[in-house]
């Protein structure tokens, strides 16, 4: 069977039922897998230096110092301290959004519900800038507890507030109408934008760089300090998001549905909730603006292998690694010496794609 | 046994029901029947616990408040009026739900080609892999009842019988499959199980209900066997209709009862 057969008959060589794509789906989670290990090995060697990521592990394996000879300090520095935070946090990044994203629409029932979209992340930065502008001043104190943490904390509790909003806004006994959440998102981002504008008003110079370089939405900055401070925020949420699967898949049904399936619904979607907003917040956190990835990871996967959370969670995060990656890369390459930011990237592949699915979708969205 | 006392719901300031009382057994089909806006499906929520209601209901001995989501899950399984979906399942894919959702009781070989049996019963054999989305609206609520009766697959489980709540369970199926799901419903309470139906055919009702309940403006208007419930004077009353039961039409009008199918 060619791959494209593959494709279009929608179940795989290991499938034994009509109907079942679990097989597919997990030959598909196999393939992201080693996908993702080649992609990032790639990204590792790539860059505007020759340094080799080959001779820094044969390196690190050899430990007796013999491969150390061919081994620059230079090198080191730049696969180290350089290449592989990018890498890490490039996969934590990219997994974070397409898996905010999935449960998001999952959650909303609806495939159009992206954190980036709804106003979520203008609420995650408003947190973010918050921190940058006040964090000397007003929230000194509170700096001094949080130290590391404040940042991607602020984001979170940003995201949370603007989740909750749209929430309360768009859904009416359990159900969502997309022209209202959109709607509502519009004006959320909008509020958002506008109390960000007043901190920015208020920056002072140094503030003002800082703000500009992490609006961008960018891979650059990427240091292990970063990794600690958002990192465990990230891995937590994805951690938490396979157990939430059952539960997406039943109120794809509906919330009354779900709760005859025996979901405690409430109480459930308070979690999703929570887990949207700390990937969300923890991603813009470090990386600013970075959209897309949240609608077109999920979709495309749904193409592929089915809407069943269980699997389409895991793959979200797998593909959402691989593609941040690779916009990582061409951000990186395009305009070399220079770089792109990454957002600009995802942007311009992933709005045109959201016009696509618009287009497909038009008869039955009641907009 | 289903056991519901004094059940009073209000949706803002509007009283929905007035204290209704209500008793379905297992191992009998019982039929709720009323015109629409009496609150039949109000009721039948605070039934499965969707909505929290006062008085109390009683579900084989044990008070709904002190049951879990999924407690109740494995103990009755609920069929709305219509599911749209917004993602897009294969027909398969959606009875799993139900498998997954409940006890079904199967042993394990058995569970795992269960959609597959649930979807012959309901007649749609051959249509696991389709889409949803892409079926008619009969289709689809038959669908949903293959998942259904996926989650309480076995009538009784534990010793305990279980139940299929049905909210017009045959509105948008042909004269076929309206029988074909009747007899289901019938199949599930002869095998121990119980079911409580909201149903709109009078002929359907009288024909497989064991005990129906005639619910009007939110009170019980009167409940008992079907032969002994439907009379002249109580139908005209509930809904408000001039209509003689038992008498055939004058002429050669022609008319058809599902009654002539057995």
């Amino acid at each position: 069977m060619t791959v494209l057969e593959w494709v279009r008959l929608g179940t795989g060589p290991t499938d034994r039922l009509e109907g079942d794509r679990s097989g597919r789906a997990q030959t598909v989670i196999v393939v992201l897998s080693i996908v993702l290990v080649l992609v990032a090995l790639f990204s590792l060697t790539a860059g505007a230096s020759d340094a080799s990521a080959w001779d820094v592990m044969t390196g690190w394996i050899a430990q007796d110092g013999t491969a150390d000879a061919a081994l620059t300090a230079r090198d080191r520095i730049i696969i180290y301290d350089i290449r592989l935070p990018r890498v890490v946090l490039g996969m934590l990044i990219g997994a974070a959004l397409a898996v905010s994203g999935a449960v998001m629409q999952g959650l909303f029932r609806n495939p159009l519900a992206d954190p980036g979209l709804v106003g979520v992340s203008s609420g995650a930065s408003l947190g973010a800038i918050t921190v940058i502008v006040l964090g000397t001043s007003v929230l000194a104190p509170l700096m001094s507890i949080f130290g590391l943490y404040a940042l991607p904390l602020a984001a979170f509790l940003g995201g949370l507030g603007t989740t909750l909003l749209l929430y309360r806004v768009a859904t009416r006994r359990g159900q969502t109408s997309v022209a209202t959440m959109l709607l509502a998102g519009i004006a959320l981002g909008a509020m958002a934008g506008a109390f960000s504008g007043i901190l920015v008003y208020l920056a002072d110079d140094r503030q003002l760089r800082d703000l500009t370089f992490w609006g961008l939405g960018s891979l650059a900055g990427a240091t292990w300090t970063k990794i600690a401070s958002a990192g465990p925020i990230i891995l937590l949420a994805l951690f938490a998001s396979p157990f939430m699967a059952r539960s997406l898949n039943a109120l794809a049904l509906g919330e009354a549905t779900a709760h005859h399936l025996g979901i405690p619904v409430q109480r459930f979607k308070n979690v999703a909730i929570v887990v949207v907003a700390a990937a969300t917040g923890a991603s813009v956190a470090v990386s600013g603006g970075i959209g897309f990835v949240g609608i077109v990871v999920p979709h495309l996967l749904r193409l592929l292998i089915g809407p069943d959370h269980r699997y389409l969670l895991p793959a979200s995060a797998l593909l959402g690694a691989c593609l941040l990656l690779l916009a990582d890369a061409v951000s990186r390459t395009i305009v070399a010496p220079a770089e792109l930011p990454i957002g600009i990237v995802t942007a311009a592949v992933g709005a045109p794609f959201f016009l696509w699915i618009l287009l497909r979708r038009r008869g039955i969205l009641d907009l | 046994m289903i056991d519901a006392t004094d059940v009073e719901v209000s949706i803002g300031s509007r009283k929905i029901l007035h204290g209704i009382n209500f008793t379905a057994r297992s191992g009998e089909v019982t039929a709720i029947v009323g015109p629409n806006g009496s609150g039949k499906t109000t009721f039948m929520k605070s039934l499965s616990g969707d909505i929290k209601a006062k008085g109390s209901v009683r579900i084989n001995g044990r008070d709904l408040r002190d049951l879990k989501p999924w407690q109740l899950a494995g103990v009755r399984a609920v069929l709305p009026q219509a599911t749209s979906l917004s993602f897009p399942f294969t027909v398969r894919e959606i009875v799993r739900l139900g498998v997954n959702g409940g006890r079904s009781g199967a042993n394990a070989k058995v569970e795992d080609r269960l959609p597959e049996k649930a979807l012959a019963k309901v007649d749609l054999e051959g249509f696991a892999g389709r889409y949803y989305q892409e079926l008619s609206g009969g289709e689809q609520q038959r669908v949903q009842l293959a998942r259904v009766l996926c989650q309480v697959w076995e009538p009784v489980l534990d010793g305990e019988p279980r139940w299929l709540f049905l909210d017009e369970p045959v509105s948008s199926l042909d004269i076929k499959h309206q029988l074909v799901i009747m007899k289901i419903a019938q199949e599930f309470a002869a095998s121990g199980g119980g079911v409580v139906a909201i149903l709109h055919d009078l002929n359907l009702t009288s024909m497989f209900a064991d005990h129906v309940t005639v619910i009007s403006r939110g009170t019980v208007a009167a409940a008992g066997k079907p032969a002994a419930v439907f009379t002249d004077e109580l139908i005209e009353e509930v809904f408000e209709c001039r209509l003689k039961v038992g008498v055939l039409p004058a002429g050669d009008v022609p008319f058809v009862l599902p009654q002539s199918a057995c």
